[in-house]
């Protein structure tokens, strides 16, 4: 088996005429934190979306654990363990917390389908769910209409609901976005944590989460791979330099 | 499911005991006909309640499921001479299986786009329906007769009738509750929170959808069937575009997305027109939409959603 769970292969996407991402070949070793970096509309979410199949490349293939996954549907992508968040917080508001866990735990029950039996049936797997919150530090909260919750609170429980699917990777979409301080330590601890026997590919802006958390960094921009490689040697990069230098965004970089 | 929603909740079998048990005296109370007709469009909204309020999916086609079934059903009692029961189960049938169709068309497209797709070949049925000449054009299917039910019990009795009625819109109704409250419903509501999410969690949503499309249309068919052999008429009415509005008003107008909202929409909507159509004839469609815009300005939760927000504030204080 290849050292690599995720490889991309000259992925390109057009958007009538506007190439949001060009020519782009990503690694991703297994059981690193890959961070995907890179300043406003370097196109690191349309790369997001490509790999999980949410939208469709103009041009490259995407493989997964050796197998090519270029034209699957995202849902049978998802199936095999390759789970995405998003930049908002995916979470399903008005339902409880426990319910949402309890979303990604069902389909494993083989009754998605099931429209004449009782939603008690689900109740069996509510201990597994109470585990799965106990991880994130949500139990107190199991309870609790989705919509009521603090924000960070939304994101450790999108981080309980993939972890569900027990997927063999995770994408996190800006997983400290719009957080204090406090927040943010809690959330890195926690993709830390769960990042055990995993494969995490994030994009973030917090560089000092990055430099503390992954393995291995890719700099987009303007849709290309600028740089690739640890945080030290990204940081001395002086093309990755100017890069956040000569955009607007060198604030975005370091708050 | 906090608090106040489980009080809501524990209470919900008293509500459905009490409401059973008013179903079985009312027609001694209120003249029959108009009940079968309120639980007519009531199983009907609430079938289009399935599909917007937990699936959220606006079809703007439902009459055609309505129609369709109620031609099949009178045309099986009358011409082909099945007994009542076996006319809606073909009535209810062909709606489904005309929902498997429709859905099948409309789910690849979501929003304004599925409405006007579900839309579009609503009219394609009405159309047919004025054409074909089984369906007797602008007069409909008339002279349906009620029958025997399995042959045995004379529905041609106004009481019998009813009770037929409402073991079925009883039955209906469980249909839509339990799955509703079931695995399956629990993936829809989630589908209907946040599609994305669910498809990142695996799920393909499309399946989901296209299955509740079709419930949803068997079950307007259901009440369709049904409403033919009430009135001994098909009607082209029911097939016409006004009937997919009317159940729009009606679900939002009792509460869009509770359980019983629909049922008290449409017999509001229905003792409304009863009431308005004698005294200022074409008028009633003017005070339907005054009725319509004052509920989407003044009360959007609907009746019945409005009284569970009161319910549950008073429950927090």
């Amino acid at each position: 088996m290849s050292d690599f769970i995720l490889e991309t292969r000259g992925l390109t996407k057009d958007f009538k005429g506007f190439t949001a991402v060009s020519d782009v070949n990503l690694k991703v070793r297994r059981g690193h934190i890959h961070a995907l970096i890179g300043p406003n509309g370097a196109g690191k979410t349309t790369v997001f979306n490509l790999v999980t199949k949410f939208l469709p490349p103009t041009a490259g293939t995407i493989w997964f654990k050796g197998e090519d996954i270029t034209r699957e549907a995202p849902a049978v992508t998802a199936r095999r363990g390759f789970v995405r968040s998003f930049q908002i917080s995916a979470t399903f508001p008005h339902l409880t917390v426990l319910e949402n866990v309890r979303i990604g735990l069902q389909r494993k029950l083989g009754t998605e389908f099931h429209f004449w039996k009782s939603e008690k049936s689900l109740n069996k797997l509510n201990d597994e769910a109470m585990a799965l919150l106990e991880a994130v530090d949500l139990t107190s909260f199991a309870e609790t209409v989705t919509a009521e919750m603090p924000y960070g609170r939304k994101r450790a429980l999108e981080i309980a609901t993939t972890l569900a699917l027990e997927p063999d990777m995770m994408l996190l979409d800006e997983p400290t976005q719009g957080m204090g301080h406090e927040d943010i330590a809690r959330v890195v601890e926690l993709i830390r944590k769960v990042s055990a026997n995993r494969t995490i590919l994030m994009v973030e802006h917090n560089l000092s989460v990055v430099a503390n958390l992954c393995d291995r960094i890719t700099v987009l921009t303007r849709g290309s791979v600028l740089a690739e490689g640890t945080y030290e040697e990204v940081s001395k990069n002086p093309k990755v330099l100017e890069a956040y230098v000569g955009s607007d965004n060198m604030n975005d970089a370091h708050h | 499911m906090n608090s106040s929603e489980t009080f809501l909740e524990s209470k919900l079998p008293l509500l459905f005991a009490a409401l059973f048990v008013l179903g079985l005296i009312a027609p001694f109370a209120v003249y029959p006909t108009f009940l079968m007709k309120i639980l007519c469009y009531g199983l009907f909204a609430c079938a289009f309640n399935l599909l917007l309020g937990f699936a959220g999916l606006l079809s703007f086609g439902h009459a055609a499921f309505l129609g369709t079934a109620g031609y099949v059903c009178g045309l099986m009692v009358r011409d082909v001479g099945v007994t009542p029961e076996v006319g809606i189960l073909a009535g209810t049938v062909s709606a489904g299986l005309l929902g498997w169709l429709f859905g099948w068309l409309a789910i690849k497209r979501t929003g304004i786009y599925f409405a006007m797709i579900t839309l579009a070949l609503a009219q394609m049925v009405f159309f047919l329906a004025i054409q074909i000449k089984e369906t007797g054009g602008e007069d409909g299917l008339q002279g349906v007769p009620r029958g025997h039910l399995f042959g045995l019990l004379d529905l041609s009795d106004n009481i019998a009738m009813y009770y037929l009625v409402f073991a079925i819109f009883c039955v209906g109704f469980f249909i839509i509750y339990r799955t509703i409250h079931s695995p399956f419903g629990q993936i829809l509501k989630a589908i209907r929170e946040n599609e994305p999410r669910a498809i990142s969690l695996g799920y393909d949503v499309n399946k989901f959808k296209l299955i509740a499309f079709i419930i949803s249309a068997a079950l307007a068919g259901m009440a369709g069937a049904t409403k033919t052999l009430v009135f001994q008429l098909a009607s082209l009415s029911d097939v016409h575009w006004h009937a997919s509005g009317e159940v729009v008003l009606m679900t939002l107008l009792g509460g869009l997305g509770t359980i019983l909202g629909p049922l008290v929409g449409a017999a509001t909507i229905v003792a409304l027109q009863t009431q308005l159509a004698d005294s200022v004839g074409s008028w009633v469609t003017v005070i339907m939409g005054a009725i319509f815009v004052l509920c989407v300005l003044s009360f959007r939760r609907g009746m019945v959603g409005e009284l569970q927000a009161l319910i549950k504030r008073s429950g927090v204080n």
